[in-house]
């Protein structure tokens, strides 16, 4: 039964749930293992009437379309105002055909081929990001994995090497095994006796031994125990002349020098660990189906231009974003805010102190993606790379390989550069969108030289110059979040705000969602109560 | 280069060939034409006033300083009034305001000090009583 405990423990926990209700079945998920980490705890159930009160929503992305969806579902008369003329704001996939314009007025029109996109905002979703699988479960977004890793994606440091990027697989071994090595020198000269007992002594030789793909003298060499995890300098293969031959490690100092230790840990994160999944076609696969959902809810276009509440209720004075000429306004009981503080704390809102405070204390994160089409998926063909990422110092400072579409023959879309936060950022998006494109194409090429005979078209984002962001997502430091997060959040008068500003998980979805659900569900209180 | 590019930012095709040309890159000595300069690491690496206005500053404030608007918008810093007091910008980029991100840990007093003296004599602004590294340091306490 090893193989399925799922199934029984199953069983015993909708039994116990039948029995004692929800409370009792979670202790006994803990206690079984299976309870999740998130604060997530199932679709959000906001009883008590609501007694036709309304909510105007402000923005039409995953926390502004979460809090739509389950305060309508609660009874509320909802309405959202949204300043683009599409959905999902952040959540936001660009396609041959799509055209784009940032501010300053530079326009790009995306020339991939049909069926080819980049996810200019988020693109993986990890395992326990709870609430967000569940929408996506409930909505009927289908998923397909991320590949963080990639064992035969590259590490790349421009000044080892001579420039030549490294296999992943092998600087992860190499790193390991050598460590392995300098432990098990010392372990056997007796310098960890007094921090290793003379029993556990034999046990971690042994695990070194296994765990770094040591030789017998507890060495790291050249051999068919190490290519077993670094690779070979000719794989097994069938028949005469098959035999394999190991490779030779990398030293381990110029894996120190070259810094190229300072990657392994992309994979090792809590947020990037396996299994890690993006929606199939395209991440505003997502936004399109909440949209689905609050369908003829939203106004489009719609740029906000005050806030204002009385004891009364909440009014919201936009204006035509195409036509700005007219000012009209919106009025209900209640206001949820999910509108970036960039752009917040520049208009006039009837809030507290406390709260203005906090709204103004956020920065905005720079960030950049930049799209590349090729005539072929040479990663593939050539060097056999089948999604994940490569990692590097150049200014693009990442590759990103699509997780789809493997092995086919035709053109293909890579992330050609990926910045967040740091000089980088600021510096491509200084730059007009051709000329990120043709840098990222440069810089790129230095560890794909296919680059420059493949290359076809491509698209940058720069997402401090994003009309409706002016910001990737809300940069908050540690002293910050102390002295002004719980008053970003709490409810003033009858507006609350929420988004991933508003989370302890700033840039996730799920942030984003994780706060809409605890913000409604504060508003509701308040409204059943009053 | 199929990549359709219209407005403001019109990239001359010469500077487009010049950036497909081989650049030779080496972290911080060999740029780009037309004051491309790409840091290493979280620090910037310009060091004049003109070249962090240019890799940095533009991003938002845009090429001729002119700002710009979208949901919300970017203060232009043309003929900038709020720039007589060279203490003013000083602050602003050492701290940061509202979703304006802090450079206090990005860049140098001398940075800091150079780029707030480009600001204050370029783009219609004529304040020529310089600012010094001694004057950032003072201010980031």
């Amino acid at each position: 039964m090893q193989n399925e405990p799922g199934v029984r423990r199953r069983d015993l926990l909708s039994l116990i749930g039948a029995m004692a209700g929800s409370a009792a079945m979670y202790h006994a998920m803990t206690s079984l293992g299976f309870a999740s980490e998130s604060t997530y705890k199932g679709p959000v159930k906001l009883q008590g009437d609501p007694k036709g009160a309304s909510v105007l929503i402000l923005g039409a992305g995953l926390a502004g379309m979460t809090a739509a969806l389950e305060l309508r579902k609660a009874g509320y008369k909802v309405q959202i105002l949204e300043f683009n003329s599409r959905a999902g704001g952040r959540n936001w996939t660009l396609r041959g055909g799509d055209s784009f314009t940032e501010l300053g007025g530079f326009k790009q029109t995306c020339e991939f081929e049909q069926g080819l996109y980049i996810n200019p905002g988020p693109w993986r979703i990890p395992y326990h990001h709870r609430a967000l699988l569940d929408y996506c479960r409930r909505l009927g977004v289908a998923l397909e994995p991320f590949l963080q890793l990639n064992h035969n994606a590259y590490l790349h440091a421009s000044r080892a090497f001579d420039g030549k990027p490294q296999r992943f697989r092998a600087i992860k071994a190499d790193f390991q095994g050598q460590v392995s090595e300098l432990l098990a020198k010392v372990t056997q000269q007796g310098k960890l006796d007094e921090a290793v007992s003379k029993e556990d002594r034999e046990i971690l030789l042994q695990a070194l031994q296994s765990w770094g793909a040591l030789d017998r003298d507890y060495k790291y060499n050249a051999n068919l125990v190490s290519a077993e995890f670094r690779g070979y300098a000719r794989d097994p293969g069938g028949g005469l002349g098959g035999d394999p031959l190991p490779s030779d490690p990398v030293a381990l100092s110029d894996i120190l020098r070259s810094r190229l230790w300072r990657y392994l840990q992309s994979f090792a994160r809590y947020n990037f660990q396996t299994t890690m999944f993006q929606p199939v076609g395209g991440m505003d696969m997502i936004g399109k189906a909440f949209a689905r959902e609050v369908d003829g809810l939203i106004h489009y276009n719609a740029k906000v231009t005050q806030i204002q509440q009385n004891d009364r209720g909440v009014t919201v004075s936009y204006v035509d974003a195409t036509n700005p000429s007219a000012v009209q306004q919106a009025t209900a009981d209640w206001c949820v805010c999910t509108i970036p503080l960039s752009i917040l704390s520049q208009l006039p809102i009837d809030v507290g102190g406390a709260m203005k405070n906090a709204i103004d204390a956020v920065p905005y994160a720079g960030s950049v993606k930049i799209g590349l089409q090729f005539k072929r998926r040479f990663w593939e063909e050539d060097e056999a790379i089948y999604g994940g990422i490569s990692y590097t110092d150049l200014p693009i400072r990442q590759i990103a390989y699509p997780n789809t579409g493997f092995n086919r023959t035709g053109r293909g879309v890579l992330l050609g550069a990926y910045l967040f936060e740091g000089a980088n950022s600021y510096e491509f998006t200084a730059m007009p969108p051709a000329e990120r494109v043709a840098s990222a194409v440069e810089f790129g090429a230095m560890i794909h030289p296919q680059y420059k005979s493949e290359f076809e078209n491509g698209v940058a984002v720069a997402w401090h110059r994003v009309p409706f962001t002016l910001g990737c997502s809300g940069e908050w430091s540690d002293a910050g979040r102390a002295q002004h997060f719980r008053n970003l959040c709490q409810i003033d008068g009858r507006i609350v705000l929420a988004g991933e500003h508003a989370s302890d998980l700033p840039a996730w979805q799920e942030g984003a969602i994780l706060s809409s659900l605890d913000a409604i569900a504060r508003l509701h209180d308040r409204v059943v109560r009053t | 280069m199929a990549l359709a590019i219209s407005g403001a930012g019109k990239v001359g095709l010469a500077a487009l060939v010049a950036l497909l040309v081989p650049i030779g890159f080496a972290q911080n000595d060999s740029r780009p034409p037309s004051n491309r300069a790409f840091s290493s690491g979280y620090k910037f690496v310009e060091m004049t006033g003109e070249e962090l206005f240019a890799n940095v500053c533009q991003g938002c404030h845009m090429p001729d300083a002119t700002g710009a608007a979208g949901a919300g918008t970017y203060p232009s810093l043309v003929g900038d009034r709020n720039l007589e007091a060279g203490g003013y910008p000083i602050t602003l980029i050492v701290n940061g305001r509202r979703g304006m991100p802090p450079f206090g840990d990005m860049m140098t007093d001398g940075q800091i000090a150079a780029v707030v003296n480009y600001v204050r004599t370029h783009f219609g602004n004529g304040y020529h009583d310089a600012v010094t590294a001694k004057d950032v340091s003072d201010a980031r306490r």
